[in-house]
């Protein structure tokens, strides 16, 4: 790394009672990376996040952000970073430019600077026209948009994005993405949880994935996927019950078999090989289908369960 | 368009109470039929009780030991309920809603914001709404000619001071609550702190064991300070009821952001 991370975690801990919620996870973000926590619900994405971000304390290890304990230094901590929680928390007794006015004024800045701030953050979230109207009348990916813009008023070098999309369409969610490879390019660090494949593959130079609290990979999406799985995958479908029955048939065919309770999983280097050898072979799937491994392989085969269940 | 600031070591943030008291008044402007209905209320009692009930009762005795009419009694004692009204509407019920739904406080300490700004704001703001109440209604008693001295002018500070003190309680004890059911237990707390403290009758009709008790809640002390301000009759017991409010106020500020810490700051 050409310099020193932004953020490092050294043996990170989070306990509760008995439940190790975060179970001694290392990393280091680099300025200006997007970085991602990939891991289904319950993983302890959120309670890394909360902990980056100075609201939640940790059990052990250590945490440096920009070189400060978020724990020992909440408050300035926080005034550097921009949140982005898992649910939003926009006022919703205030207009769209009211929130934003008062968010800033949170942080302390000054009314010229949020005078002059606020419109162009209205704009990069495509809500200029919307600025006189109450948080409560806006669509989910409004409310979403506003949210990031008002995670900016203080110009954070580091945004914390949590499930940023969850819940959105897909057009929205294409929008969002748009808007966070902009603050990328203006080198803002990005750490982003999520148990969406497709958005980790879009959005992060780099990923953990974490399962029950602890780390079980890291690299680059790319990478990540040609370390644990194959170029392609076919999908099978022989109906529930037959699935598991047709398996022993197919094991030879590919480099890895997974079965599933809808689908069978075939991983190789080529597809459309093995789609004609199951042909050949007598089988006839209701459903075929080739494409390429995913971040969701990765996941199923380094935890033998899918990530969203 | 953000541009990123440059990899310094961050400089030491400080915010104070300002911004969620701003947050405050900027919501208040839409709701001023609210805070205009809370104005009326004591002013109502004082009519009802002063002058209706008034007439059958006649004259009482007054903080100083002289005769005064029976409106002028009840004067200062319903100003010192109003304060607790205001202060415990806003610090209970308002701060539950934006507690548990609107999140509100949870967003404030994702900022700069520390645990104590956002109780010191919250209380200050309640204090607001206790003031606009206390300057109307005295300028109503005093048109009524139900203040007789310059020490009346004291009331408006004092009126703050037991707003401080429910606001900052109220609001510790808010932190607590997880259901509506719960926020019932305000109303049970207040009612009855209303009804005898010594608000239309003196506190000398009960037997001493429940005079002892109404002695120890903080309605009676704010009323006893506001009905000696009243008439001029200042003494080291009102030195006595200040500092039991002062100490309330100090504890339910430790409290709030005690429990704010625990809630958003783990």
């Amino acid at each position: 790394m050409p310099s020193d991370p932004i953020i490092r975690a050294q043996g990170l801990t989070k306990t509760y009672g008995e439940v190790h919620a975060v179970a001694g996870i290392s990393f280091d973000i680099a300025a200006g990376e997007s970085f991602g926590l990939l891991g289904p619900n319950g993983a302890g994405k959120s309670t890394t996040m909360r902990m980056i971000g100075g609201t939640l304390g940790r059990s052990g290890g250590h945490l440096a952000v920009a070189g400060l304990d978020p724990e020992v230094e909440g408050s300035t901590v926080r005034a550097h970073l921009g949140v982005v929680p898992q649910q939003d928390n926009l006022d919703e007794e205030l207009s769209v430019r009211d929130n934003l006015y008062i968010y800033g004024r949170y942080f302390g800045l000054p009314r010229s600077y949020l005078r002059a701030k606020i419109p162009e953050l209205l704009d990069f979230a495509q809500l200029s026209e919307k600025s006189s109207a109450k948080v409560d009348r806006l669509s989910g990916g409004m409310k979403r948009r506003l949210t990031i813009a008002r995670a900016l008023i203080n110009e954070p070098r580091i945004l914390l994005l949590d499930e940023p999309t969850t819940g959105l369409d897909p057009q929205a969610r294409h929008t969002l993405w748009d808007k966070l490879f902009r603050l990328k390019e203006v080198g803002v660090t990005l750490v982003v949880t999520t148990h969406f494949m497709d958005e980790a593959e879009q959005l992060c130079d780099r990923l953990i994935v974490i399962d029950q609290g602890r780390i079980k990979a890291e690299g680059t999406p790319r990478g990540l996927i040609a370390e644990h799985s194959t170029r392609e995958v076919v999908e099978v479908r022989f109906g529930a019950d037959r699935n598991a029955q047709v398996e022993p048939r197919l094991r030879d065919l590919a480099e890895r078999v997974e079965v599933l309770p809808d689908r069978l999983l075939l991983y190789t280097e080529d597809g459309e090989a093995v789609l004609e050898q199951i042909a050949a072979a007598g089988l006839h799937p209701v459903t075929s289908l080739v494409r390429r491994s995913s971040l969701e392989d990765v996941f199923l085969r380094l935890t033998g369960r899918s990530l969203v269940d | 368009m953000t541009a990123p600031m440059q990899p310094s070591a961050p400089r030491r943030v400080r915010v104070g109470a300002r911004p969620v008291l701003e947050r405050g008044l900027m919501v208040s402007r839409r709701s001023w039929l609210v805070v205009l209905s809370g104005f009326f209320e004591p002013l109502f009692y004082l009519l009802a009780m002063g002058y209706g009930l008034g007439g059958l009762v006649g004259e009482v005795t007054g903080a100083q030991g002289r005769p005064i009419s029976y409106a002028a009694y009840i004067a200062p004692a319903l100003l010192a309920t109003s304060a607790m009204n205001g202060a415990v509407f806003d610090s209970t019920w308002n701060v539950f809603f934006k507690l548990r739904f609107a999140r509100l406080y949870e967003a404030m300490l994702q900022t700069a914001l520390g645990p104590v700004d956002v109780a010191l704001g919250e209380i200050l703001m309640a204090l607001m709404r206790g003031l606009l109440y206390a300057m109307g209604f005295m300028a109503v008693a005093a048109s009524l000619g139900l203040v007789t001295s310059w020490w009346a002018l004291g009331m408006i500070p004092v009126a703050l001071l037991i707003a401080f003190g429910f606001a900052a309680l109220g609001m510790a004890a808010t932190s607590y609550a997880k259901s509506f059911q719960q926020m019932d237990i305000v109303g049970f707390a207040v009612l009855p702190m209303f009804l005898f403290s010594s608000t239309l009758y003196p506190v000398e009709v009960f037997p001493e064991v429940v005079q002892w008790v109404v002695k120890a809640l903080p309605l009676w002390h704010g009323i006893e300070l506001m009905r000696q301000l009243a008439v001029g009759a200042v003494s080291w017991a009102s030195a006595g009821h200040t500092a039991y409010f002062l100490a309330m106020s100090a504890l339910g500020i430790w409290l709030t952001a005690r429990r704010l810490r625990a809630l958003f700051l783990r």
